[in-house]
């Protein structure tokens, strides 16, 4: 019997005849923050936007259970609702939006105080920031943080955040580090999915994948071991043996 | 109706408060019709306004060397139902002065109108000048908004003008204008346009760069529903050398409407240099499931992306950018 308060049974994710997730299962326990972490190529981004139900990812196999309620046929919208968002590995660009509107829009409290102060969380000054738009004038790693101030206002329960260290500065990812402790005060579920040992080190919980598989889960520092020991070296990447999976 | 009236209906069609809506150092014309009925100037600014039969002919000049610090207000506009009003406008910013014009078009009941506006815009060498036009239109489309305008601007000068027609139906948009930048001369053309139902919408933007290190940017952005049309031709020529010349277009495409748009660049030159971007279509994926993922419905997000898409850009250059008139 699970007591995640998400679950991913048995999901197999199919792309051009090649199962990307190969009848994968894990279980995300609420008010954690779990690390997904893996080779490149090894489905992370894939199991994220499986969860998240994006266009092009809702016709697998298996299921996502969202307090034990199937997530089959449950639009973005509407899972978003139920509490689940996803913060993007590269953030889109929205010419002429502001900042300000663009925090707002899904936020629990609609107003520029709360956005300024999700900014100000980040690191970003909301005097200079408010107004500006979230366009190619922001370099990526500020809206990497734009994406996760408007995801902390927004107030979710289950937080998956795909690559959060990639194009982000030191400085900016220690805030990105000191927000998942504000997430996980307030009691949201966080789903770092990483291939980065830095950010492995801030989970509570650890899966390990390969080649859509679950290797390993557990312990932070003991799937870290392995990962730095067999993973990093691994001259077969994706190509696991049968014995290692 | 008296004067008085008929102002104080064209500032509440577009949001401005009647009672008091500019201080005594703020210039401002309002036309209904044919009739000018309403006229403050400040120093530098010379404005002659005369009625013809179906709308009004006119001279704006800004002298020599002068600096108009705050926004002249224009309200041209057409209260009933049906109506046609033609301007004329001729306008003359002398060497080395800056103004800034922000007018209004307000046809709040329209059914039937005709709004027609054939410019003369001549930019004087070192002269800057920035003109920003709203139209506030009713829900019914029955607008007919035809502008056109010859535009020089002379050595080391600047013109801006902006397009901006987002609230209501669009109606009949069929705009040309045409500019011609000498050396060193600095030219931005911009339409901000929101169509639906069955609004059609025909632009024609050219800039020709005939002076060396003229520099120019001609920009589109439309956001088409329902059953709305639009053809956009942006033409662009350059031989001079070290022009710089850059066209961007962007049409968000929603429901069974339709976008077309045309870019032609030309370069007589081996250092002049155009660039050109256009994006024509559904919206963005990847913005639309990112405000889905934060719970928005399909129509919300779609209404927060052309939004921006249609949003004025903040420039702390034009003199107008904050104006309170602009909300």
């Amino acid at each position: 019997m699970s007591t995640g308060v998400l679950e991913v049974r048995n999901v197999t994710q199919r792309f051009d005849n090649r199962a990307i997730l190969n009848d994968l299962s894990l279980d995300f326990w609420g008010g954690h923050v779990h690390a997904v972490i893996g080779p490149n190529g090894a489905g992370k981004s894939t199991l994220a936007n499986t969860i998240m139900g994006l266009e092009g990812y809702t016709g697998h196999d298996g299921d996502i259970v969202l307090d034990g309620q199937s997530l089959k046929g449950v639009s973005i919208t509407e899972r978003a609702k139920r509490g689940i968002t996803l913060a993007w590995q590269e953030p889109a660009r929205f010419e002429g939006l502001s900042v300000q509107r663009f925090i707002t829009a899904g936020a629990k409290v609609k107003t520029a105080a709360r956005a300024g102060e999700v900014l100000s969380t980040f690191g970003l000054d909301p005097d200079r920031y408010l107004s500006r738009s979230v366009d190619k004038t922001l370099s990526g790693g500020e809206r990497k943080r734009i994406e996760l101030a408007s995801i902390l206002a927004m107030e979710p329960r289950i937080v998956i955040m795909d690559e959060p260290d990639s194009g982000i500065d030191v400085e900016a990812l220690q805030r990105i580090f000191a927000a998942l402790i504000q997430f996980k005060t307030s009691g949201a579920t966080v789903i770092m999915i990483t291939h980065s040992m830095a950010v492995l080190k801030q989970a509570d919980h650890a899966f390990l994948m390969c080649c859509g598989k679950l290797l390993d889960k557990g312990n932070v520092d003991r799937i870290a071991e392995y990962f730095g020991s067999k993973c990093l070296p691994c001259d077969h990447i994706n190509q696991p043996s049968a014995e290692e999976i | 109706m008296d004067k008085s009236n008929i102002i104080a209906q064209l500032y509440e069609s577009i949001s401005v408060d009647p009672r008091h809506p500019f201080g005594d150092d703020v210039a401002r014309v309002e036309v209904h019709e044919n009739k000018v009925v309403g006229v403050h100037l400040v120093p530098g600014l010379k404005v002659e306004a005369g009625e013809t039969k179906d709308g009004i002919d006119a001279y704006i000049g800004v002298a020599e060397g002068v600096e108009i610090e705050k926004p002249v207000h224009i309200c041209f506009g057409v209260l009933p139902e049906t109506g046609l009003q033609h301007i004329i406008l001729n306008i003359e910013i002398k060497q080395n002065s800056r103004a800034s014009i922000l007018a209004h078009c307000t046809f709040p009941n329209a059914r039937k109108v005709e709004h027609l506006m054939d410019a003369n815009i001549t930019i004087e060498p070192g002269a800057r000048y920035s003109y920003f036009e709203r139209h506030v239109h009713g829900p019914y489309g029955g607008v007919n908004v035809i502008p056109n305008a010859k535009i020089i601007v002379h050595e080391g000068g600047e013109f801006s003008t902006e397009f901006e027609l987002i609230k209501g139906r669009a109606g009949r948009i069929r705009f040309d204008y045409e500019a011609t930048c000498h050396a060193r001369s600095v030219l931005e053309m911009t339409a901000r346009i929101n169509g639906r139902e069955n609004d059609q919408i025909y632009i024609q933007e050219t800039a020709h760069l005939v002076g060396e290190e003229a520099r120019a940017v001609l920009t589109s952005h439309l956001a088409l529903r329902d059953q709305a049309r639009a053809e956009i031709y942006n033409t662009m020529t350059a031989n001079a050398p070290r022009a710089r010349g850059h066209v961007d277009c962007k049409e968000i495409v929603v429901g069974n409407a339709f976008a077309k748009a045309v870019p032609v660049v030309e370069v007589n030159h081996p250092l002049a240099h155009i660039t050109h971007e256009a994006a024509i279509g559904s919206v963005d994926s990847k913005q639309l499931q990112t405000l889905l993922s934060r719970g928005l419905s399909e129509e919300e997000a779609t209404d927060i992306i052309i939004e921006g898409l249609l949003s004025k850009k903040p420039n702390p250059d034009r003199q107008y950018n904050n104006d309170p008139t602009l909300g």
